[in-house]
C-alpha cells in the first residue's frame, strides 16, 4: 500500500488536519514556555560575571535560532511549492514569514537590551547583531513582495524565488559581516567571554527553544488556515464546510 | 548563441543611446550624492579621506539600483519581453545580455567617474586605482543581482521602491568587500583577499543570477 | 520576592526583554486567530446569502 505522499497536500484535506493540530501544539507551547521561564528565571544560577543580566540569553538565543531556522524552512517550503507546484507549500511559506520576522525583531530587541548593561551601548555593530538586522530586511522584503502582488499564484512563486535567492545569500552575508566585523575590531567592544554553561542553563535554553518551535508551528498552522480560506474562499469544499458548520 | 547575446547588447545600447538623458541622469545622481557628503560632514580632509571609499561605494550602489526598474520595464510595456521569452535561445542568456547592456550604460560610467570624485575626497594614486578596480569588479555584480529584483517586481505599482527593499540586503557583501578593499589598501594591508572574494562573487553572480532572473521573468509575465 | 524582580539590578533589561517577547508572543496568536475567525464568519455569511438568493 503506497503511502500517498500528497494525501495532505491539497488544501481541502489539510485544512481540517491543521485545525486539529493547532490546539495541541498551542498547549505544548504554553506548557514548555512556563517550564522554560521557570527554569531560566528562577532555577538557573546567577552568572559570576554578568550577574542576573545574562538571563536575557534564555530568550535572545532561542529567538535568534528561530529567526534563522524559520527563514530556511520558509525557503524550503517555497522551493517545494515551486518544484511540485503545490499551492499549499507556498501558502506555508507565506504563513511562516511574519512569525520569522517577529522572532528576528525579538532577537534584535533582546540583543540590544542585553548589550546595554554588558557592552554599554544599545546598538553595537557586532557581527551577529548586524547579520540579524540584515535577516530582518530579508524577511521584510519577502513580505513586501508577496503583499504587493495581487495575483496569489504569482505572489507565492515570486516569493519562492526571492526566498531561494535569500537563503543562498545568508551564509555569504553572515561571513562577509563576520569578516567586516573582525576587520574593524577596534570599533566594537568584544562581548565578555561566554560564561560557561552549566547543565541547568543548557536545559533551560533547550526547553525555551522547543517552546518557540511549538509556538511557531501553532501560529503558522493557524495563519496557513486563514490563507487557505482567503485564497480558496469561493471553492465548493469551503462552502460545504461552512454550511454544515453554520447549521451543524 | 553568442550572436544572440551580442545582438541583445547591441540593441539595448542603441536604444539607450537614443535617449541619452537616462545615462546622464544616472551618472549625475552618482556625482551629486558623492558631492553631498562633504557638505553634510564638513570639509575636514582627514575625515573625508577616511570615509571616501564608503561614500563612493554606497553612492555607486544607489545609482546602479536607481536604474534597475527600467531594465525590463519598457520591454515589458511594449511586448518585446514576450517575444524574447519565446525565442529559441535560453532566456537566461538574453537576460545576461540585457544585464551587460545595463552595466555598460549605468555601471561603467560610474567606474570612469570614480577617480575624479576620489580626488575630490583627497584620495591619492594607488588608493584611487584600488577604488576603480573594486568598482570595476563590483558594479557588474550589482547589476546582476539587481536584475533578479527588477524581474521579480516587473509591472508592480510600487516597483521602484520595492526593488530597493529586495535588493539592498543582497548588495551588502559587495559593499563590505568593495569599501573594505579600498580601506585595506589605504592602510597598507593589501587588498588581494578582498579582490579575490569579489571576483568569486562576480563569477557566482554571472552564473546564477541570470537563471534566477529568467525564472522570475517567466513568473512575472504569465 | 522583591529581589527576584530586582534581578540583581538588571531588572529593567531582563524584564524589558522578556516583557516585549511575551507581548509579541501573546499578541500575534490572538491577531492571527481573530483574523481567521472573522474571515470564516464573513465567508459563512456570504454563503448563506447566496443560498437564500438561489431559493
Amino acid at each position: 500500500m503506497a503511502i500517498n505522499v500528497f494525501k495532505f497536500s491539497s488544501p481541502a484535506t489539510f485544512y481540517p488536519l491543521a485545525g486539529k493540530m493547532v490546539p495541541w501544539f498551542a498547549f505544548v507551547a504554553v506548557v514548555l514556555m512556563v517550564v522554560g521561564l521557570y527554569l531560566s528565571l528562577v532555577v538557573a544560577p546567577t552568572d559570576y560575571k554578568q550577574g542576573e543580566g545574562y538571563r536575557i540569553m534564555f530568550i535572545h538565543v532561542p529567538a535568534a535560532w528561530m529567526s534563522m531556522l524559520i527563514y530556511v524552512v520558509m525557503a524550503g517550503w517555497a522551493v517545494v511549492g515551486m518544484v511540485f507546484n503545490t499551492r499549499l507549500s507556498s501558502m506555508m511559506a507565506s504563513a511562516l514569514a511574519p512569525t520569522g520576522a517577529m522572532f528576528t525583531f525579538i532577537a534584535l530587541w533582546t540583543g540590544a537590551l542585553w548589550g546595554k548593561p554588558m557592552w554599554g551601548a544599545w546598538w553595537v555593530w557586532d557581527a551577529r547583531l548586524t547579520s540579524e538586522l540584515i535577516l530582518l530586511f530579508l524577511y521584510i522584503g519577502f513580505m513586501a513582495l508577496e503583499s504587493s502582488i495581487d495575483d496569489p499564484r504569482r505572489a507565492s512563486r515570486a516569493g519562492g524565488v526571492l526566498a531561494l535567492v535569500g537563503v543562498v545569500n545568508i551564509p555569504i552575508i553572515y561571513y562577509s559581516v563576520q569578516w567586516w566585523n573582525t576587520l574593524h575590531q577596534g570599533a566594537t567592544i568584544k562581548a565578555s567571554s561566554e560564561s560557561s554553561m552549566t547543565d541547568i542553563m543548557l536545559l533551560a535554553l533547550l526547553v525555551m527553544t522547543f517552546a518557540c518551535w511549538a509556538y511557531t508551528i501553532a501560529v503558522a498552522l493557524t495563519r496557513v488556515r486563514r490563507i487557505i480560506l482567503e485564497r480558496e474562499g469561493n471553492t465548493r469544499w469551503v462552502g460545504d464546510m461552512l454550511e454544515d458548520k453554520s447549521n451543524g | 548563441m553568442l550572436s544572440a547575446l551580442f545582438c541583445i547588447i547591441q540593441r539595448d545600447l542603441t536604444l539607450a543611446m537614443r535617449n541619452r538623458s537616462d545615462v546622464l541622469t544616472n551618472l549625475f545622481f552618482f556625482i551629486i550624492v558623492v558631492s553631498l557628503f562633504p557638505l553634510g560632514v564638513g570639509p575636514d580632509p582627514e575625515l573625508l579621506q577616511a570615509m571616501a571609499s564608503g561614500v563612493l561605494w554606497v553612492a555607486a550602489l544607489l545609482a546602479s539600483m536607481l536604474s534597475l526598474s527600467g531594465l525590463f520595464a519598457d520591454d515589458h510595456a511594449d511586448g518585446t519581453l514576450e517575444q524574447l521569452v519565446m525565442t529559441p535561445q535560453p532566456l537566461a542568456l538574453l537576460v545576461l545580455g540585457k544585464v551587460c547592456a545595463h552595466w555598460l550604460i549605468s555601471g561603467l560610467p560610474l567606474v570612469l567617474m570614480a577617480p575624479l570624485l576620489g580626488l575630490q575626497y583627497g584620495l591619492s594614486g594607488d588608493i584611487l586605482v584600488m577604488l576603480v578596480l573594486t568598482l570595476l569588479v563590483g558594479t557588474p555584480v550589482l547589476s546582476l543581482i539587481g536584475a533578479i529584483g527588477a524581474a521579480l517586481t516587473l509591472g508592480l505599482r510600487s516597483g521602484g521602491v520595492l526593488v530597493s527593499l529586495l535588493v539592498l540586503p543582497l548588495y551588502i557583501p559587495v559593499l563590505i568587500f568593495g569599501a573594505g578593499a579600498v580601506e585595506a589598501s589605504a592602510a597598507g594591508l593589501g587588498a588581494e583577499g578582498h579582490l579575490s572574494l569579489m571576483g568569486a562573487m562576480l563569477v557566482a553572480a554571472l552564473l546564477l543570477s541570470p537563471l534566477a532572473a529568467a525564472a522570475a521573468l517567466r513568473i512575472s509575465i504569465e | 520576592m522583591a529581589d527576584f524582580f530586582a534581578m540583581g539590578g538588571y531588572a529593567f533589561y531582563v524584564w524589558g526583554s522578556f516583557g516585549v517577547a511575551a507581548l509579541f508572543m501573546i499578541v500575534e496568536p490572538i491577531l492571527v486567530a481573530r483574523s481567521h475567525r472573522t474571515l470564516k464568519q464573513r465567508l459563512g455569511r456570504m454563503i448563506r446569502m447566496n443560498s437564500e438568493v438561489e431559493e
